[in-house]
């Protein structure tokens, strides 16, 4: 007996009629279907809507001296120059740099420790436990928690580093637990193999382990690069905010989501333009930072 | 074949540092903690736990803190996102898990996770300069066509809103939403749906009778992460939602969160203002490890459920926990 596809209208004089199904079954089918590929178009329609603008306003405003002058605060009249975005391009590129030093070490050795060591069993549940809890904080408290600490605690003001330790913070869960699911499939054999041959357990660690899982845990250290160097909020009271190009983590450092943030609720039209200038430097610095770390999945045997 | 105690020292001095490393993050919670209810203790001790929370009054110049308009902005945005995205984000998974052919599913995949690249601020930026005008108009025909219903109609509809505010939520928990039910549906069993679609079922009938009450929990946990996630966003919200302390009066007015407060006048604050706007990032914080503790018993429950190892042929085991945690 030959199949029947599913939804064949019933042959007249077909002993197999009987299973076929009724018209009504068959409208509710397609009409479904239609509604959930409706669905999925309508989740598209904002990131092209969003993309489309961006592409159209932040071309206007790029130029040579876009990217090269630092903005000047002016924003009451018309033929002063409103200037660039250099210090925030730099600000964002060093903060987010210092973020991640500090971040990829800290969040693969945590990810070591529970996937190769993991005792006392309690120990590892509740580190486990509070590496989720930080995945839950709002960004916004990330940047409280360096100024009580940093700010408050030591009665000094905003700094660049301040910025990057706040973004850390961000990082370090991403970090910590996309590094622990690519570490837990790294071959037990591998690892026994090496024991048996008489390597120590930290060469074993640095010389198969980790070589093993390197490819898989990049992708998941540029997600975390490419989530912080977007985010705004963490750095509003820890990096402060300023118009200067500085190089000096230990000054207020001005960064493209601070930029925009301080642009958005300008009156002045060619300020507002030079917030969608930025807007587009930054959307694609983090979807080339997108693209690479999927391209390294794609190559990665783990990923 | 022992080896000498020097030989042994790196490993030991490896296992105690990655140890110390993981307690440290503990302790640098536990004191973030402490120092954030220290900060806060003086706006709790001024009006008390409940009347901090639930006082109608946000007066800075009067030093009167009532968190109570910013508590309930916080609590009309999300529901407005969970309103509008959840559907969407699952239907759309259902498309991309159970119809989509095999071609398409790769780009529309990564699209839909593309939402989650953009930038809280640049969400903001085009919210109010586009999408906000935009809606302006279609906003004050229903305010005027529903004007009987409280809430909704009635009002002067303003460009910044609760609305947009929600609307723009939802685009941002799209993808998260849409990730969770979509790790959650490759858990069904396939002899789950090959049983249903053996018995006639039509491909719909299968999704609805085999794939949705077997992920219900998991889609619920996966809507409850997009609650954290719109409770505790900032930038966008503090663009498009208008910035006035006062208990919304209808959909289309402008109100404030408490993300939305603390991103504005923090900078500006002292003494038991700044306490306060502490008090609020603590109700904040603890918001929102309540909704995500729920949200991650809901996922977890889904994926130990399943007869079948969440493991795929050529997938990674625990995924799903992990994109729970990533939250990507």
């Amino acid at each position: 007996m030959s199949a029947l596809p599913i939804g064949t209208p019933p042959i007249p004089g077909d002993r197999l009629a009987r299973f076929a199904v009724s018209s009504r079954r068959r409208r509710t089918d397609r009409a479904a279907r239609g509604l959930l590929l409706a669905a999925t178009l309508i989740a598209l329609i904002p990131l092209g809507l969003i993309l489309y603008y961006l592409i159209v306003k932040g071309l206007g405003a790029w130029s040579w001296s876009f990217f090269t002058t630092d903005p000047t605060g002016n924003t009451f009249f018309k033929s002063e120059s409103i200037g660039g975005i250099k210090s925030a391009i730099i600000g964002t590129i060093e903060m987010v740099a210092l973020a991640s030093l500090i971040a990829v070490p800290v969040g693969v050795g945590v990810a070591l420790w529970l996937v190769e060591y993991g005792q006392p069993r309690w120990f590892a549940h509740a580190v486990r436990f509070f590496i989720d809890v930080l995945t839950g904080v709002p960004s916004i408290v990330f940047g409280l928690f360096i100024y009580i600490a940093l700010v408050v605690g030591t009665g000094s003001s905003y700094a660049g580093y301040k910025g990057s330790l706040a973004l850390s913070l961000l990082m370090l869960p991403v970090v910590t637990r996309s590094a622990e699911v690519v570490l837990q499939l790294v071959p037990n054999a591998l690892r026994e193999s090496a024991l048996a041959l008489g390597a120590a357990r930290w060469k074993v660690i640095f010389r198969v382990v980790l070589p093993t899982a390197l490819t898989g845990m990049l992708t998941g250290v540029l997600l975390a690069v490419a989530r912080a160097a977007g985010e705004t909020a963490p750095l509003l009271f820890a990096a402060g905010a300023t118009n200067k190009s500085t190089t000096d983590l230990g000054q207020f450092m001005n960064a493209l989501p601070t930029q925009i943030y301080k642009d958005v609720t300008s009156p002045t039209e060619s300020v507002v333009n030079r917030a969608w200038g930025a807007a587009l430097t930054l959307v694609t610095m983090i979807l080339i930072l997108n693209l690479i770390a999927r391209l390294i999945a794609r190559r990665s045997r783990f990923a | 074949m022992e080896r000498s105690p020097l030989a042994r020292l790196p490993d030991r001095a490896l296992k105690y540092g990655l140890t110390s490393l993981a307690a440290l993050i503990l302790i640098l919670i536990v004191y973030f903690f402490e120092r954030l209810f220290v900060e806060a203790h003086p706006a709790f001790s001024a009006a008390g736990l409940f009347g901090f929370v639930f006082g109608n009054n946000w007066n800075v110049s009067a030093e009167h803190f009532g968190a109570l308009p910013l508590v309930v902005g916080t609590l009309i945005t999300s529901a407005l996102a969970l309103l509008m995205g959840v559907p969407i984000a699952v239907a759309a998974a259902l498309y991309l898990t159970e119809l989509c052919p095999r071609r398409l599913l790769a780009p529309l995949t990564i699209l839909i996770e593309l939402l989650a690249a953009v930038p809280s601020v640049v969400y903001g930026l085009w919210g109010i300069f586009f999408l906000a005008p935009k809606l302006q108009p279609a906003e004050q025909w229903v305010a005027d066509r529903l004007s009987f219903i409280p809430f909704i109609g009635g009002g002067v509809v303003t460009i910044p809103n609760y609305f947009v505010a929600g609307l723009i939520l939802a685009i941002m928990i799209l993808p998260i939403v849409s990730a969770i039910a979509r790790e959650v549906m490759t858990t069904v069993p396939p002899d789950h749906k090959e049983a249903a679609l053996g018995l006639g079922a039509t491909r719909w009938e299968m999704v609805r009778m085999a794939v949705i009450p077997y992920c219900r929990p998991g889609i619920v946990g996966g809507a409850m992460l997009g609650l954290g996630r719109a409770i505790g966003e900032t930038i966008a919200v503090t663009i498009v939602i208008g910035n006035a302390p006062q208990l919304g009066r209808h959909l289309f007015g402008q109100g404030y969160t408490l993300a939305a407060v603390i991103a504005n006048e923090f900078g500006e604050a002292t003494g038991l203002h700044r306490s306060a706007l502490f008090a609020e990032a603590l109700v904040l914080f603890v918001l929102t490890l309540l909704v995500n503790a729920l949200a991650r018993i809901f996922v977890v429950r889904t994926a130990r459920g399943s007869r079948t190892p969440i493991v795929g042929p050529g997938e990674a085991p625990g995924d799903l926990q992990a994109a729970v945690a990533v939250g990507a």
